[in-house]
């Protein structure tokens, strides 16, 4: 008697939640019309190297500094060739148990079958003793039981945790330069940034991967757009004194600032460094309106390579040529993205509307990263993303979605990755650095809140 | 055991007929019922309206700006002294050239509320001036009639009422010639910073220029662009964007 009015019930919740069905169904709908971008695989048709790393073997166990400065180093290793963006590296839990220190204590037949089914093994052994650091570090090719070894390399350095990272950086990058046809890898390379606090911005760097993050410069005032140059020897950055924004310059070399006049009056901001390291482009608004500039790296011989009312800013030299510049230009209104030769003729408008700002021109030359709004105006949806378009076509794929506001995006030395500036909750103070593949994949955020306009360096 | 389950479903089917049907009468009979003649006319239950008034900082030195910040409910029309009729919720900054009592009246259905906020400006006692700064006029004057110039968005043209106030401010330091000023160009905080700094000195140059074209020395002008790394109001919204869209008059010391 009592399940009686249980049928009504279990209609009434069939009914509503077929209705939730339906409205679900119409909520993706729009969802699925809303995402109407695409992922290109710059590896697609090719698949990477399936890479094991092992744990190295710890020798001289009796130090205490052996064993935690080897799992600092297995970490960095394992996470270099994990970001390389060219291997597919083994899970560690299906890692065979052993661990290999020599070519003798390798057999290749555990790491080529299910499940590491591996191509290629990194192995080696790891010790320290007396304030050293020995390593030898082996990459076997697992399908060749005849002649496997394809790198054998042997590190001696202090201890210290520094040196392990290092170590494996070295390592990582002969591998990555070995199956990765020939480019240079990038894990000893740094990210150079603007750091917030309080009401001040500083010039900090970092490792590549995020670690080692120290303070440059102790200015007390806001310091935007750090630019490393090519040689690592300098970095230009734009400074707030008393005349507003101007270029400064600080030597890596000698650890303090050093002089770089920008003679001629106006703001003077955004350097950016010829691939040959003798000239700096600039924006500078010494006729009162802000244009195009190219001095020599001492700050002397500026000339104006622009002409236009509207600002223009944000230059870039093609990396791989030298001999053309990419900028923003506020010429119609809306700032977009133009590219001319670095004598400033063969102007030529690369966007066709929203906001864009922020280019990186990629080392081979063929591509520019840059910051795009393309539904840019009050109150219009829409935000602003890292685009990357081949210069020679002007096709474009857009390459952040749906993380907040994407800005400032820089070109790591191999042109596999770049870095970028994310502002994932709206408010400027909740923006931070993250690394992605350029084609997207492989985000990974290296620095918490308060981290803005990241320049990768050049090597 | 088949037949009294059919004979439960039966039963079952029947108790839902008879209760839908009884959903769509009963659902009938109530709309019968409420005849809106009979109600009679409806009670004044117009609620008073409610005001808060606040300012942000309480005291501020001569020159600087206080944010108002008010709120009401149930009023039809909202009027802050000294500013005019305001929407019913909002923020307006001011910047008071002494110690002023902000009154807020609130007009509703329901009567009438008031909320008042005191801000207490610093003027400093004025420094015994050698004979010829007279020239100099005063920090008050100086803003009263040098008013930061506002843009548009992602604009640097001078608008029709910045076209006025940037005349007045020329015939003020026409008057004043002892008076040389910094420009800053500012920006609200959307778009990109580099492009921002750019923008926000154009805004500034703009701003001179109408007091060049208006016979002000360009030698007494100086000029900084900020773009948006000095906020002054950081709300995400209009208001809050226009008050930052500026080009900010102040003396050159």
């Amino acid at each position: 008697m009592n399940f009686r009015p249980a049928r009504p019930l279990a209609h009434l919740i069939r009914v509503a939640l077929a209705f939730a069905v339906v409205l679900a169904a119409s909520v993706s709908c729009t969802r699925a019309r809303a995402q109407d971008w695409f992922k290109t695989e710059t590896s697609s048709g090719v698949s990477n190297i399936r890479i094991a790393v092992a744990d190295f073997k710890a020798v001289s166990v009796g130090d205490p500094q052996t064993i935690p400065l080897k799992r600092t180093f297995d970490t960095t290793l394992f996470n270099d060739l994990a970001n390389a963006g060219i291997f597919d590296v083994v899970s560690k839990s299906m890692l065979p148990q052993a661990t290999p220190g020599a070519p003798g204590e390798i057999n290749l037949a555990q790491w080529s079958v299910a499940p590491a089914n591996a191509a290629m093994v990194a192995f080696g052994a790891f010790g320290a003793s007396g304030g050293r650091l020995t390593v030898s570090g082996f990459l076997f090719d697992a399908k060749n039981a005849q002649f496997p070894q394809v790198l054998a390399k042997q590190y001696s350095e202090d201890a210290n945790e520094g040196m392990a990272r290092q170590i494996a950086h070295r390592f990582a990058d002969e591998i990555i330069f070995r199956l990765g046809g020939g480019v240079p890898g990038i894990a000893e390379t740094k990210i150079y940034y603007v750091k917030m606090s309080g009401g001040n911005k500083e010039i900090w760097a970092m490792d590549y991967d995020g670690a080692n993050q120290h303070q440059i410069t102790h200015l007390g005032t806001v310091s935007l757009s750090p630019r490393v140059s090519p040689d690592n020897s300098r970095i230009a950055f734009s400074s707030l004194g008393r005349d507003g924004f101007q270029i400064r310059m600080y030597s890596l070399l000698l650890n303090r600032m050093v002089n770089f006049p920008s003679a001629g009056g106006g703001t003077n901001l955004s350097p950016a460094w010829s691939p040959n390291g003798r000239d700096i482009a600039y924006s500078s608004s010494r006729t009162g309106d802000p244009e195009i500039w190219i001095a020599d790296s001492n700050g002397g011989g500026g000339h104006r390579v622009t002409s236009f009312r509207g600002p223009d800013v944000s230059p870039v030299f093609n990396p791989k040529t030298g001999s053309q510049i990419a900028w923003i230009s506020g010429r119609t209104n809306l700032p977009q993205l133009y590219i001319m030769d670095a004598d400033g003729s063969g102007v030529m408008r690369m966007t066709d509307g929203g906001y864009a700002t922020s280019p990186s021109w990629s080392p081979n030359g063929q591509f520019i990263a840059f910051a795009w709004n393309r539904k840019y105006g009050p109150g219009a949806p829409g935000g602003q993303d890292i685009y990357v378009m081949e210069v020679a076509t002007k096709r474009w794929i857009q390459v952040t979605h749906d993380i907040g506001r994407c800005d400032f995006p820089s070109w790591s030395p191999d042109g596999r990755h770049i870095v970028f500036a994310n502002t994932p909750g709206g408010r400027a103070s909740s923006t931070r650095i993250v690394s992605m593949l350029s084609d997207g994949t492989g985000r990974r955020t290296l620095t918490e809140a308060g981290a803005d306009m990241p320049n990768w360096s050049w090597k | 055991m088949n037949v009294s389950h059919a004979r439960y479903r039966r039963a079952l089917a029947m108790v839902a007929v008879a209760a839908a049907l009884s959903a769509v009468t009963g659902c009938h009979k109530k709309e019968k019922a409420v005849n809106p003649a009979s109600l009679g006319p409806a009670p004044v239950t117009a609620a008073a309206p409610t005001a808060t008034l606040s300012a942000d900082p309480l005291t501020v030195d001569l020159g600087q700006s206080v944010v108002l910040n008010w709120r009401t409910q149930n009023a039809t029309t909202v009027t802050i002294d000294g500013i005019g009729e305001v929407p019913a919720n909002g923020t307006q900054t001011v910047s008071p050239s002494s110690s002023t009592n902000f009154h807020l009246t609130a007009k509703g259905d329901g009567g009438t509320t008031e909320a008042n906020v005191r801000v207490t400006v610093r003027v400093p006692t004025a420094p015994t001036a050698p004979s010829d700064s007279g020239d100099m006029g005063s920090e008050a004057a100086f803003h009263q009639n040098v008013q930061d110039i506002f843009f548009d968005y992602d604009s640097y043209d001078l608008r029709p009422d910045a076209q006025s106030s940037a005349k007045t401010a020329a015939a003020y330091l026409n008057a004043h010639s002892a008076i040389k000023l910094v420009i800053g160009g500012y920006c609200d905080d959307r778009g990109s910073a580099e492009y921002n700094l750019a923008l926000g000195e154009n805004r500034a140059n703009s701003a001179k220029t109408a007091l060049v074209n208006a016979g002000v020395a360009a030698s007494r002008i100086r000029v900084i662009s900020y773009g948006k790394e000095k906020q002054f109001c950081t709300e995400e919204n209009e208001s809050c964007w226009q008050q930052n869209r500026r080009a900010q008059f102040s003396m050159d010391r």
